[in-house]
C-alpha cells in the first residue's frame, strides 16, 4: 500500500479554499440519514461533535470521563495562536506557518500547516462569539501574548486557564446539540474497538464503565479525537485517565501509526519529588517572558545547594548562569520547547542542577518584579530607587500576571516563588506523533478519521506552545466538517448500519475475551507495577536524547515486560460493575504494545530533529542535526507483535519554505 | 506519618454503604491527598481486596473531577483547592480521616466515594450555551469591544469546574452557585444577552427538576469553592431572573 496524502494542486495560498469549492456536499435532508461516531470530547472531539451535529448529522460522542467537559484539554494554560495581527507586530497567516514549519524542524506537511494557519483566525471569531472570555486590554480589545520559538505576539489567552475555557466553549455548542437531541452523549464509556466491514469503519464496541456491558455502536463514519499517548510514560503532565487505547485499536484495524518517537518534552514542569508520585504538573511556558532560567555557574555553589548549605537567592549575578540566554541571545527564555528542555538536561546531566536529586534548574522572576515595580513607581510619581516600593508594587504585577501559577507552585512545592526561584524540570507534555491522516484527516482506513492530537499531521517533530489548542479547534471545527462530507456524499443511500454482522461479533468476541483474560489472570503483580516499569525504561532509554544502544535495550526490555503483565497481572473485581484497575489493565496493555513500536521508531530515526534526539547525530555545540534522508513521515503498519510493524514512508516536500538549519541563535 | 482512614464503602447504587476503617502507614507529607490513596489501594490490591474506587483524572486542580469529602469538608482543609491539590502536610502523625463522597440527592452514589453528577450536565443542557453555529464567517472578535471590568469579571465565574462542592457543602444541597457562575458569565458579555431570559428560567427549572435544594444565604459554597467563586453570581443569577419574568 502507497501513502497519498492527497493534498491538493495549486499554490499553497489556494489549496484549501479550492479544494472547499470543489468537494462533495451533503444536501440538509440526507445529514439526518447519516450517523457520525466521535471517540473523545477534548477540543478536538467535542468541537467537531458539536460541529457536525449543527450540520445535520446524527452523533454519537463517547468519553471516558464523567462528563465531556473533563477530557484534558481543559489543562491547558498558556494560550491559543491565531495569525489575527491585532497587534501590527509584523504577524501574517505565512508567519504563522512559517513559525510553525521550523518550530517544527521541518517534519510536518506544509499544506496542513498552511491551512491550520489560515482557520487559525476564525477559531478566535467563533470562540468569541460563543462567549469565551479570553483576556482584553483596557480599551476593551483581546489582548496577546508571547510564546516560545516565535518573534510576535499571537498568542489569545484567558489568564492561564485557557484551554479550559475553550474547552467549555465546544462543550457549551456541545450541550446544545445534546438538548436537541442531535448529539447522543455516552458519557463514562470507553471505546474498545474499531469495526471495520468491508473495508470502511462503521463502528466501534464501547465498555460503559460504571456498569462493564459491552455495547455495540454503528455509523457511516468513526472519528477518533481521543488525545495523545503520553502516559506511556508514567509519569507526565497528562491526566491519569489519558490513553492510548482508541488510537492503537485504530491502528491494529488498518491505521497506520506515524511518527511514534515524536514526544513532546516540556521544560517547565515541577520536578519530581519522590517515588508516591503519579503525575507530574506543568507550569505554564508564559512563565517564561517574565522568568529567567538559570543554575549556578560554579559546580561548587550546585552542590551546596543541593545539600541545604547556600540558598538560590545568596548567589551573585556573576556566579549564575542564564545559559539559555547565553546559548541562544536572540530568543533567549523563548526558545522552543525541545531546546529549552535539552539546555536544561545538558547544565544537570554536567552537576549544575539544584534540588536534592539534582534534577532541577531555577525559573527567577526577581528581575522581572524589580523592572515592573520600576515602571509602576514612575507612572504612579513615586520614588524608583526605593527598593521596597518596587518590590511592592512589581510583585503586584506578577500576581496579576501569574497569580493562579504561582500559587499552584506554591501549594505543590511548599515554596513561596515570590521570594525564592521555582524549581522547574522537563516533562512528558504532549505526542507530535499519532495515527497517520492524509489532507482530509483521513486514516488508512476508509471512513476512520483522527482528529487533534491523536493524529500527527501539524507539529512535525516538535510543537510549539499554544498551538494544540489551535490545532484541536480547528480540525474539530474548520476542517473536518468539510473534509468529513466529502466522503459521506457516497452513503446517502446506505441506510442504517446494522450492528449484526459477523465483523460486530468478532470484534465483541475479541473484546469480551480480553476482558475475561484480565479479571481472571490472577497473578503477582497490579497493573501499576508495570506501567511504573514502563515508564523507567521510556524516560531513561527514549526519553530527552536517545541513542541506539538503550534503543534497542528499550525494545527487548518493553518486549519483554509485555509478557510478563499477560502472565502475571493481577486484576483485582470482576468484569461487571464499575472496576477502574480492569480499565487501567487494558490501557496499559496497549501502551505496552505502543511503547515498543516508539523505540523502534526511534531506532530507525538516525537524526536528530525537534524532540526527538539521538546522540549519535549533534553538532559541535551540541544541537540537533537533521538529516536529509530522513525527510519523510514514518507511518507504521501493524502486522502483529510491534517488532513486526512494517515502515512505510510519506516524504515531506518544502516548496514554500526553504529547509535550513534551525536556529535560535 | 501513620494514619487511620475511615471511608466510605458502598458497591453500587443499591448497596446500603459504611464506613470501613483503613491503617495506613509510611506516608510522606510531600504526598497528595491522592496519592495517598493510591498508596492504599495499591495495599489493598496487594492484599487482594477491592481498591477504594474515587474520581480522579488531571490531578492539578482544573478538571473538576475529584470529588471527596475529607473531615467533613469538600476538598478537605486549606481553601481554593480540589483534593488532588491537597497535601498530606496539612495533617499531622497520627491523625484520623474520614473520606466520604459527596452527598445530595441529586449526585447519586455510583461506587463507593464516586457519584454520578450529570445533574450538572442535564442543567447546562437546558441554556449554558450562546446559541451560534460553527462558520467561519462570524463578525471579527475585535467587531465588539467588551470592557476589561466586565471581560474579566465573566472570566471569574467562567472558571467554575463544575466538581459539585458547592452542592455537597450546602446543607440545602443547592446548586446555586454553580448556575449562577454560568448564568453570570453570560449576563455579563453582550453575546449573551440575546437569550438572557430564556437561559436563566430554563437552567433554575432544570435545576429545580434535578432535585437541588435552594439558597438560603450561608455562604459554605463560596467557602468550599475551590476556584473561589463569590456569592455575588447567586445575586446576579436572581436579578437576571426576576428580569426575566417582566
Amino acid at each position: 500500500m502507497t501513502l497519498d496524502s492527497k493534498i491538493p494542486k495549486g499554490p499553497i495560498k489556494d489549496k484549501w479554499t479550492t479544494y472547499k469549492d470543489k468537494i462533495n456536499l451533503v444536501n440538509p435532508a440526507n445529514k439526518r440519514l447519516i450517523d457520525v461516531i466521535v471517540v473523545g470530547t477534548g477540543l478536538a472531539g467535542g468541537s467537531a461533535a458539536a460541529t457536525l451535529a449543527e450540520l445535520g448529522y446524527n452523533v454519537k460522542a463517547f468519553c471516558f470521563q464523567d462528563s465531556p467537559r473533563r477530557a484534558h484539554s481543559i489543562a491547558a494554560q498558556g494560550g491559543i495562536n491565531a495569525a489575527k495581527n491585532y497587534q501590527g507586530d509584523g504577524d501574517s497567516v505565512y508567519r504563522l506557518f512559517y513559525d510553525t514549519v521550523k518550530g517544527g524542524d521541518y517534519r510536518s506537511r506544509e499544506a496542513n500547516v498552511h491551512r491550520l494557519a489560515e482557520v487559525s483566525v476564525n477559531i478566535i471569531d467563533q470562540c468569541v462569539a460563543q462567549g469565551v472570555p479570553f483576556a482584553r486590554d483596557y480599551g476593551g480589545l483581546l489582548d496577546n501574548r508571547s510564546f516560545g520559538g516565535v518573534l510576535v505576539s499571537r498568542t489569545f489567552y484567558a489568564k492561564g486557564q485557557t484551554g479550559q475555557q475553550l474547552l467549555l466553549g465546544a462543550y457549551s455548542a456541545m450541550n446544545r446539540q445534546i438538548a436537541r437531541g442531535k448529539i447522543k452523549m455516552y458519557n463514562r464509556h470507553e471505546m474498545l474497538d474499531v469495526v471495520v466491514v468491508d473495508g470502511k469503519a462503521r463502528g466501534i464496541i464501547a465498555r460503559n464503565l460504571v456498569t462493564g456491558e459491552i455495547q455495540r455502536h454503528s455509523a457511516h463514519a468513526v472519528v477518533i479525537g481521543s488525545g495523545g499517548y503520553g502516559n506511556a510514560f508514567y509519569l507526565s503532565t497528562y491526566a491519569m485517565g489519558s490513553n492510548v487505547t482508541a488510537a492503537w485499536k485504530a491502528h491494529k484495524r488498518g491505521a497506520f501509526f506515524a511518527n511514534p518517537c515524536y514526544t513532546q518534552i516540556h521544560p517547565t514542569c515541577m520536578p519530581v519529588s519522590g517515588d508516591h508520585q503519579s503525575k507530574l504538573t506543568l507550569m505554564s511556558e508564559s512563565l517564561r517572558n517574565d522568568g529567567r532560567i538559570w543554575v549556578p555557574a560554579k559546580k561548587e555553589d550546585a552542590i551546596a545547594i543541593r545539600e541545604g548549605k547556600l540558598k538560590p537567592t545568596q548567589i551573585k549575578e556573576e556566579d549564575r548562569d542564564y545559559y539559555l540566554e547565553r546559548r541562544y541571545p536572540a530568543f533567549g527564555n523563548l526558545v522552543p520547547r525541545d531546546v529549552a528542555s535539552r539546555a536544561a538536561k545538558e547544565r544537570c546531566d554536567a552537576g549544575y542542577g539544584v534540588n536534592q536529586t539534582g534534577e532541577a534548574v531555577y525559573l527567577d522572576f526577581a528581575d522581572a518584579i524589580t523592572r515592573y515595580g520600576k515602571e509602576q513607581a514612575l507612572v504612579k510619581g513615586l520614588d524608583t530607587n526605593d527598593a521596597a516600593t518596587v518590590e511592592k508594587l512589581g510583585k503586584a504585577i506578577i500576581k496579576a500576571k501569574y497569580g493562579n501559577l504561582f500559587q499552584m507552585y506554591e501549594k505543590i512545592m511548599d515554596e513561596n516563588p515570590y521570594e525564592t526561584p521555582m524549581m522547574i524540570y522537563p516533562a512528558v507534555h504532549y505526542t507530535m506523533g499519532g495515527i497517520w491522516v492524509d489532507y482530509n484527516l483521513m486514516t488508512t482506513v476508509p471512513g476512520l478519521y483522527a482528529i487533534g492530537e491523536a493524529n500527527f499531521s501539524d507539529h512535525g517533530a516538535n510543537r510549539l506552545g499554544a498551538s494544540a489548542l489551535m490545532q484541536g479547534l480547528a480540525d474539530g471545527y474548520f476542517v473536518l466538517p468539510y473534509t468529513i462530507g466529502d466522503y459521506l456524499a457516497d452513503d446517502i443511500r446506505t441506510g442504517p448500519i446494522s450492528t449484526e454482522t459477523p465483523e460486530f461479533e468478532e470484534a465483541e468476541t475479541n473484546v469480551r475475551d480480553r476482558i475475561e483474560k484480565l479479571v481472571n489472570n490472577n497473578g503477582k503483580h497490579s497493573v501499576d507495577y508495570y506501567h511504573k516499569k514502563l515508564g523507567k525504561i521510556m524516560w531513561n532509554k527514549c526519553g530527552m536524547s536517545r541513542n541506539e544502544k538503550e534503543l534497542k535495550e528499550a525494545i527487548e526490555e518493553i518486549s519483554q515486560l509485555r509478557k510478563e503483565f499477560w502472565e502475571d497481572v493481577f486484576v483485582p473485581g470482576e468484569a461487571v460493575g464499575y472496576n477502574e484497575e480492569l480499565a487501567k489493565a487494558g490501557r496499559v496493555a496497549d501502551f505496552l504494545e505502543l511503547g515498543e513500536l516508539f523505540a523502534k521508531d526511534a531506532l530507525q530515526r538516525e537524526e536528530s530533529c525537534g524532540g526527538h534526539f539521538r546522540e549519535e547525530y549533534q553538532t559541535p555545540e551540541g544541537e540537533a542535526l537533521r538529516v536529509k534522508e530522513f525527510q519523510y513521515v514514518s507511518a507504521w503498519e501493524y502486522k502483529g507483535e510491534p517488532k513486526d510493524a512494517v515502515l512505510h514512508k510519506e516524504p515531506l516536500e518544502y516548496e514554500n519554505i526553504e529547509v535550513k538549519e534551525r536556529s535560535y541563535k | 506519618m501513620k494514619l487511620t482512614l475511615k471511608i466510605w464503602r458502598q458497591k453500587d447504587a443499591n448497596d446500603k454503604g459504611r464506613i470501613v476503617d483503613y491503617e495506613l502507614d509510611n506516608v510522606s507529607p510531600d504526598m497528595s491527598f491522592l496519592e495517598m490513596l493510591d498508596i492504599l489501594n495499591q495495599q489493598l490490591i496487594d492484599n487482594r481486596e477491592e481498591p477504594v474506587a474515587f474520581d480522579h483524572d488531571c490531578r492539578e486542580g482544573i478538571c473538576g473531577t475529584c470529588s471527596l469529602f475529607i473531615n467533613g469538608r469538600a476538598h478537605g482543609p486549606d481553601r481554593e483547592i480540589t483534593a488532588c491539590q491537597l497535601h498530606m502536610r496539612s495533617f499531622n502523625d497520627g491523625d484520623t480521616i474520614y473520606i466520604e463522597p459527596w452527598r445530595a440527592k441529586a449526585f447519586p452514589i455510583v461506587k463507593d466515594l464516586i457519584v454520578d453528577r450529570s445533574a450538572f450536565d442535564r442543567i447546562q443542557q437546558a441554556g449554558g450555551f450562546i446559541s451560534v453555529n460553527t462558520s467561519g464567517n462570524t463578525q471579527d472578535a475585535n467587531a465588539i469591544p467588551i470592557a476589561k471590568e466586565a471581560a474579566d469579571t465573566a472570566m471569574d465565574a467562567a472558571t467554575c469546574i463544575g466538581c459539585g462542592a458547592c452542592v455537597a457543602t450546602c446543607k440545602n444541597s443547592s446548586a446555586m452557585l454553580f448556575v449562577g457562575a454560568k448564568v453570570s458569565q453570560y449576563a455579563l458579555l453582550p453575546q449573551g444577552q440575546v437569550e438572557a431570559a430564556d437561559r436563566v428560567k430554563n437552567m433554575v427549572a432544570q435545576m429545580d427538576l434535578e432535585g437541588f435544594g435552594n439558597c438560603t444565604n450561608t455562604g459554605a459554597c463560596e467557602v468550599e469553592c475551590p476556584k473561589g467563586i463569590s456569592l455575588e453570581n447567586i445575586a446576579r443569577m436572581n436579578r437576571e431572573l426576576i428580569k426575566a419574568a417582566f
